[in-house]
């Protein structure tokens, strides 16, 4: 829409700034209703609040936050006598009762290969969907796409077995494998639809040239998808950083992730409101940094894959 | 062969078996890949397969296969060594705790897609070309990115019960005693806790519903909006009679999905009371018959009654897609 605007050639400019005007009256009708911003401000406040709360209070003194509400250090920081720390943090990281610090390792080793390894089966799945032209190709590509449906639920059991048979449970393998077996059909659905927007004349052209499939797709098709790879990673990375079913089921205490850990004290230490605060954000930060920081691209995937199961 | 199977304690070892299990990857994809460049004039099924083989065949041993071993597994004893015909959907449709677990979940899918999509478009209406629209779109965005333990523990946090007479230090009950009420224990009294539980639910799906919908709402074009504000249409009538007819489909998407990902959360409600007090949902359940009560059958049968939820809802959405497809 403003690129249209902006590619307008000069003459036009009066009617341009009009259409700018108008754009900004629009702007401030839209909120121009004291009803209508007071509920937005409202909503606004109604979802940042809960994370706030948490947040102040991770950074209290234990027996502060047994006593009092987190509101109230407002005023007593104002009085000069509200004391913060980061002693939650370091009780939650090392405590040997806690040892958040070691589940944070775990998160980690889990998470990079089920985001690798998913994202590079479904590419190679998608190009061969998209452009092989296989027979039974079309075919192959519905049921995939139809597999969206099942729920991890009704696969979880039978696979742990399997493991179990195999006697490789409760290794850190087990759960990379299932989380790449469960992200694929919502990634190979993606990467295929991405990979469709690219022009027939681009892959012929190449394919002319005498390049081979595996030249084309890194060639010409991987520099393309560089987007549309960032968009799904960043959903895999969330889904699996914060994933807890898989972790419990798949895995054990070597490899059990923030998420279980920090679930399993929300249980047992309920009322250990310092351990808990500190514990969440410990499990939060990460996810919240690359979700900040690639935003974008999150957005993008969303639109494109919101037909998801 | 342990050594790499299983990593222990030590983080170093862990990380550099994180490391093997990618360069093997690295190298097996490779080896695929060079084998299906190989052949001169490859026939299409060769380099087909190459590129969708992996991938199938891992759908169809970790996906298929398993579905189909649930579904016969439903139809068996507890330790599935025996056939009992309909017996655990008998049970799952008739014992008076499972019809609790039916009821809640069925209160969860029809009452927090609604609410968070509601919440969503609302918000993005109100928002949509204000000045500080990025802002407030991301502060209802970003509970998108913390986990359902994460969020639950935010919310557990507000509903958080002190005696009367004692500092409050949960919000709610804050409010309450400031009001002049009673501090209560919002958690152990149903129906009021399976809708405190969906709190936390919505909390987190009105960003996903917003940012669709809000995408839906710029898609709208200006002269439909401009049309009808010449004929005197303005404010809530903007609203119900112009942008809710034409974000239509978006608006079922948006439903449908939330409704989808409803069914099969469970830890959400796994944090915030592990079940207890009546609060617990088909998905829940499934895990708790099978891992903690090893009724593999009766598990089983609710995983398939999860499946057999969620189809409707996706042909509803199906075919709601190929109908506005069509008039386009």
């Amino acid at each position: 829409m403003s690129t249209v605007e902006a590619a307008t050639p000069a003459p036009e400019v009066p009617r341009r700034t009009s259409s700018l005007n108008n754009r900004a009256r629009k702007a401030r009708k839209a909120l121009s209703n004291p009803w209508a911003s007071t509920l937005a401000v409202v909503i606004a406040i109604l979802w940042t609040l809960p994370t706030v709360g948490l947040l102040i209070t991770s950074f209290r003194p234990e027996l502060d936050i047994r006593q009092s509400g987190w509101w109230t250090v407002f005023g007593s920081a104002f009085a000069g006598e509200g004391v913060f720390s980061l002693k939650n943090y370091e009780t939650a990281l090392f405590d040997g009762s806690t040892n958040l610090a070691v589940f944070f390792v775990n998160s980690f080793v889990v998470t990079l290969p089920a985001v690798f390894i998913p994202i590079t089966l479904a590419l190679l799945a998608a190009y061969g969907f998209a452009w092989v032209d296989f027979k039974g190709a079309d075919f192959l590509f519905i049921a995939v796409f139809a597999l969206q449906i099942v729920p991890i639920q009704i696969t979880l059991v039978p696979l742990l077995s399997a493991y179990v048979d195999l006697g490789i449970n409760g290794s850190f393998w087990t759960i990379w494998l299932s989380h790449s077996i469960f992200a694929l059909p919502l990634a190979i659905f993606l990467l295929h639809n991405f990979m469709k927007e690219i022009p027939r004349s681009l892959i012929e052209a190449a394919r002319m040239d005498g390049a081979g499939h595996v030249q084309v797709f890194f060639r010409v098709v991987l520099p393309l998808l560089t987007p549309a790879l960032a968009a799904f990673a960043i959903f895999q990375f969330l889904w699996v950083w914060n994933d807890l079913l898989v972790a419990l089921v798949m895995g054990d205490l070597k490899t059990f992730p923030l998420t279980v850990r920090v679930a399993e004290l929300a249980g047992s230490r309920g009322g250990d409101w310092h351990v808990l605060s500190a514990g969440a954000f410990i499990s939060m930060v990460v996810p919240l940094i690359v979700f900040l920081s690639l935003q974008r691209y999150f957005v993008r995937g969303l639109l494109a894959g919101s037909v998801k199961g | 062969m342990d050594w790499l199977l299983h990593a222990g304690d030590d983080p170093a070892h862990k990380l550099l078996l994180m490391l093997i299990a990618i360069v093997l990857f690295v190298v097996l994809m490779g080896i695929i890949l060079f084998v299906v460049d190989r052949p001169r004039n490859p026939s299409r099924w060769f380099v087909g397969f190459g590129f969708t083989g992996a991938a199938l065949l891992l759908l169809l041993l970790g996906l298929v296969y398993p579905a189909i071993r649930t579904i016969i597994n439903s139809f068996m004893n507890r330790n599935s060594t025996e056939f009992v015909g309909l017996d655990n959907y008998i049970q799952t449709f008739t014992e008076q705790r499972f019809l609790i677990v039916l009821g809640n979940t069925a209160l969860w899918v029809l009452v927090a897609p609604l609410v968070a999509t509601f919440l969503g478009l609302v918000y993005a209406y109100l928002v949509d070309k204000s000045r500080f629209e990025a802002v407030a779109k991301g502060l209802v965005f970003l509970p998108m990115a913390i986990s359902m333990v994460g969020a639950s523990i935010i919310w557990k946090f507000v509903y958080e019960f002190k005696p009367a007479g004692v500092n409050q230090t949960g919000l709610l009950n804050q409010f309450i005693v400031w009001l002049g009420g009673e501090p209560q224990q919002f958690l152990l009294s149903r129906p009021l806790n399976t809708f405190l539980i969906m709190v936390v639910f919505i909390w987190i799906q009105a960003g996903f519903a917003m940012t669709l919908l809000s995408a839906s709402i710029k898609a709208i074009p200006d002269d439909i909006v401009e049309a009808a504000r010449l004929d005197g249409v303005s404010g809530f009538g903007m609203f119900w009679r112009i942008t809710i007819p034409s974000i239509r489909p978006a608006l079922v998407v948006v439903l449908t999905t939330i409704a989808m990902t409803t069914l099969k959360t469970f830890d959400i409600v796994r944090t915030m009371t592990a079940g207890q007090f009546n609060t617990s949902i088909v998905a829940l359940e499934f895990y708790d018959q099978r891992f903690r009560q090893n009724e593999a059958g009766l598990s089983a049968a609710l995983a398939v009654l999860l499946f057999v939820i969620v189809v409707p809802v996706i042909i509803y959405n199906v075919r709601q897609q190929r109908l506005s497809e069509d008039v386009r």
